[in-house]
């Protein structure tokens, strides 16, 4: 009877337990490890890093190396506009692809979600279609659109809409491009999904009401939709912020994405602990809207308990 | 099934409602289709609904109920016919430009609003005041028994109470005119027979014209004050619940509304101001004689349960009586069904009040019994 029981809370415990260790083991060891880095220096050593942590010395050689450690990394880090810079221009583009994402995917979703029932899976399918081919294929397959006598231009000169092939590539507007292309996948499934599940009577209820149908978007649809809203755009602006192949790509070299500073300082300038006090950095701002996202969730399960 | 008791509490309910003729029409709908595609969902109905009446809709599932009560709010466009309210056309007329209201079966309440707010919601589309829109929310909270439930949300509540604040909500509109499409429908019983009676006290209290579906004809009877039975697109009957209940004009609606017998018969002679009709399986019966029947219409003579006498066989048959043997007795509280084998193999129904102290026991199986009711109790159908 005990034993039974005893393997059951074991059972329990594992089940439990299981998420905790994946967490810790791949989340917390390497922040750990990112964290230490970017307390060290640079030094022209395998590993290119100071100060090494002594076991052999024990006691002794703990204190040596907590001793060693500096905020030089983010001394400079902020020392240099370089970096504030790239951190500045990483929010902005992932700010304003997030509202392009935003103003493009709702339409969608919402026509999906209000497409005959038979056609619902097919066109999601469309959405998720081009995770069939790699990412990189289907950046690359947007230089050679972009490019000066690539797809674009040629439609561009053949229309006569322009008389001088303009340069697509390196600019902003490649980089929006290639962000919202890339990311509306996961701006509209979470839209849909919680378009999908609303009660259609409730835009008739509005309607019965005397709310026209343009209002009963603000005033119904929109609130309704807003945690698919939410996750949607934490799901795209994140992952934005330190995207690195589209900028590298399809963009200029003049500023960089944090990303790309990222990668930079570590694999051309070898500045392991920059790089890992920038990734310390960064991890810290995006902490920002997932406390403030998280908030709202609670807030919203238990007004509906 | 209604038993003599609520067939009398029936006429009570009849004179209660005021007549039709001395109201004046609200809503006239004319000749109004709807198709869908091929099928013909409501075929051209035509209906005065009075102003302060309670009136039922009431027919079988799928035969339109809920699609005539959409055009009534403004949700399906009628193919052909006109819709007149207080004589002006609103066949075209959007919803919410209708001062019509209704009330849905599944409630429809925004789960992103509390209470107040989804009964506000309807106020805020009008030019008002917030310290007017307030008073009218607390009112009509007060109304339907919800006070203090202002701040919960529609998924903190009880089915019941959802149901209430759905009324609320469109009731707060005062809308000339309120449908409701089987408000009680996801109710238990005990609730829906309470909330039956709340509702038609309410219409006589704020004497807002109700139109509600139902496909429930004890509720339609217990609710309305006049009913009107569809079936197939079209409206088959229109008259106050005693009325359809013991003057049905089809067979349809006799069986459709209620348990009834049919008895197949042929006009055979005249014995003013009854009619003699020859049946196959009961023999010669009696009926009062309605006008446009003359000997050698095929009609059929309608009996319901409970109008039957049921005695034990004395070995003489008076007239317009049958004889049988008693095939099965279902004990239903209030009264028993009776089962009755004639000789000729047909089965005849037959409702016998339990009124405690009896002089003799009831007939029991297999005991050979005489069925037989007063002429004026068969209603004679010709359609
Ligand atoms: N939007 C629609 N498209 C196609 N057919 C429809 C539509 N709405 C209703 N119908 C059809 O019209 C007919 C009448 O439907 P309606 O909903 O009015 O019936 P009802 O009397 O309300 O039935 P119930 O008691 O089951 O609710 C049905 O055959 C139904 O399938
Ligand atoms: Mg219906």
């Amino acid at each position: 009877m005990s034993a039974i029981s005893e393997k059951g809370t074991w059972a329990r415990r594992l089940t439990i337990g299981l998420p905790y260790l994946w967490l810790v083991v791949f989340f917390l060891v390497p922040f750990l490890i990112v964290l230490r880095l970017s307390f060290s220096q640079t030094a022209l050593a395998q590993p290119p890093y100071l100060p090494l942590l002594d076991l052999a010395a024990g006691w002794e050689g703990l204190q040596d190396f907590v001793a060693a450690l500096t905020l030089d990394g983010y001394r400079l880090l902020f020392s240099d506009s370089i970096y504030i810079a790239s951190y500045l221009r990483s929010l902005q583009i992932a700010a304003f692809s997030t509202v392009m994402l935003l103003i493009l995917a709702f339409p969608i979703a919402y026509g999906i979600a209000r497409a005959p029932r038979r056609w619902q899976p097919l066109l999601v399918t469309a959405v998720i279609l081009p995770f069939w081919t790699a990412f990189l294929i289907r950046v690359y397959a947007w230089i050679t659109i972009l490019q000066r006598d690539g797809l674009l231009n040629e439609v561009l000169m053949m229309t006569g809409l322009v008389s001088e092939p303009p340069a697509w590539l390196a600019t902003d507007t490649a980089v929006y491009l290639g962000m919202v292309y890339s990311y509306l996948p996961f701006m509209v499934l979470p839209i849909y999904a919680t378009l999908e599940k609303m009660d259609e009577s409730l835009i008739e209820a509005a309607a019965d009401l005397g709310c026209p149908p343009w209002k009963a978007f603000w005033t119904v649809t929109l609130p309704i939709a807003l945690p698919g809203v939410f996750a949607g755009a934490l799901l795209c602006f994140i992952p934005i912020v330190g995207e690195f192949v589209i900028p590298d790509l399809l963009g200029s070299s003049d500023t960089l994405m944090i990303g790309q500073t990222l990668w930079t300082e570590f694999f051309s300038n070898k500045d392991w602990p920059v790089a890992s006090a920038l990734a310390i950095v960064l991890l810290c701002v995006l902490l920002v809207p997932i406390v403030i996202y998280q908030n709202l969730q609670t807030r919203a399960i238990e007004e509906r308990r | 099934m209604l038993s003599d008791n609520s067939a009398e509490a029936m006429g009570v309910e009849c004179n209660r409602a005021a007549p039709p003729q001395a109201g004046r029409v609200l809503l006239g709908i004319e000749n109004v289709t709807k198709r869908f595609g091929g099928l013909t969902a409501v075929d051209g109905v035509s209906l005065d609904i009075m102003q302060g009446e309670f009136l039922a809709l009431l027919g079988p599932s799928g035969c339109g109920k809920t699609t005539l009560l959409r055009m009534l709010a403004g949700f399906e466009k009628p193919d052909e016919g006109r819709l007149l309210l207080e004589g002006r056309d609103i066949t075209a007329g959007p919803p919410y430009r209708r001062p019509v209201n209704m009330m849905f079966q599944s409630y429809a309440l925004f789960p992103h609003l509390t209470v107040a707010g989804n009964v506000a919601f309807g106020l805020r589309q009008e030019e008002l005041s917030r310290r007017d829109i307030d008073a009218r929310v607390t009112d009509i909270l007060k109304v339907v028994r919800l006070e203090g439930l202002g701040h919960r949300r529609p998924n903190q509540l009880s089915g019941g109470q959802r149901q209430r604040v759905a009324l609320a909500r469109a009731l707060v509109k005062r809308p000339k005119l309120f449908l409701l499409d089987e408000p009680l429908a996801a109710l238990d019983k005990k609730l829906r027979e309470e909330t039956q009676s709340e509702l038609r006290e309410l219409q006589r209290r704020l004497g807002v014209t109700f139109v509600i579906v139902t496909h429930d004809q004890e509720e339609a009877m217990a609710m309305a004050s006049r009913i009107a039975v569809m079936n197939e697109g079209r409206i088959v009957q229109v008259a106050p619940p005693a009325e359809i209940y013991e003057q049905p004009n089809s067979r349809w609606i006799a069986q459709f509304i209620g348990d009834v017998n049919l008895f197949e018969a042929r006009v055979i002679g005249d014995a003013s101001p009854y009619l003699v009709a020859e049946s196959a399986v009961a023999g010669p019966l009696h009926a009062l004689r309605p006008g446009g029947v003359s000997p050698g219409t095929d009609i059929a003579i309608a009996v319901r349960p409970e109008k039957i006498h049921i005695s034990r066989a004395t070995g003489k048959l008076p007239a317009n009586a049958i004889s049988g043997v008693v095939a099965d007795v279902g004990y239903l509280g209030d009264f028993s069904l009776y089962k009755v084998r004639l000789d000729n193999g047909a089965t005849v129904k037959a409702a016998v009040a339990n009124v405690s102290r009896r002089a003799e026991p009831p007939p029991a199986l297999g005991e050979r019994v005489t069925l037989d009711w007063p002429a004026e109790s068969a209603i004679v159908l010709t359609r």
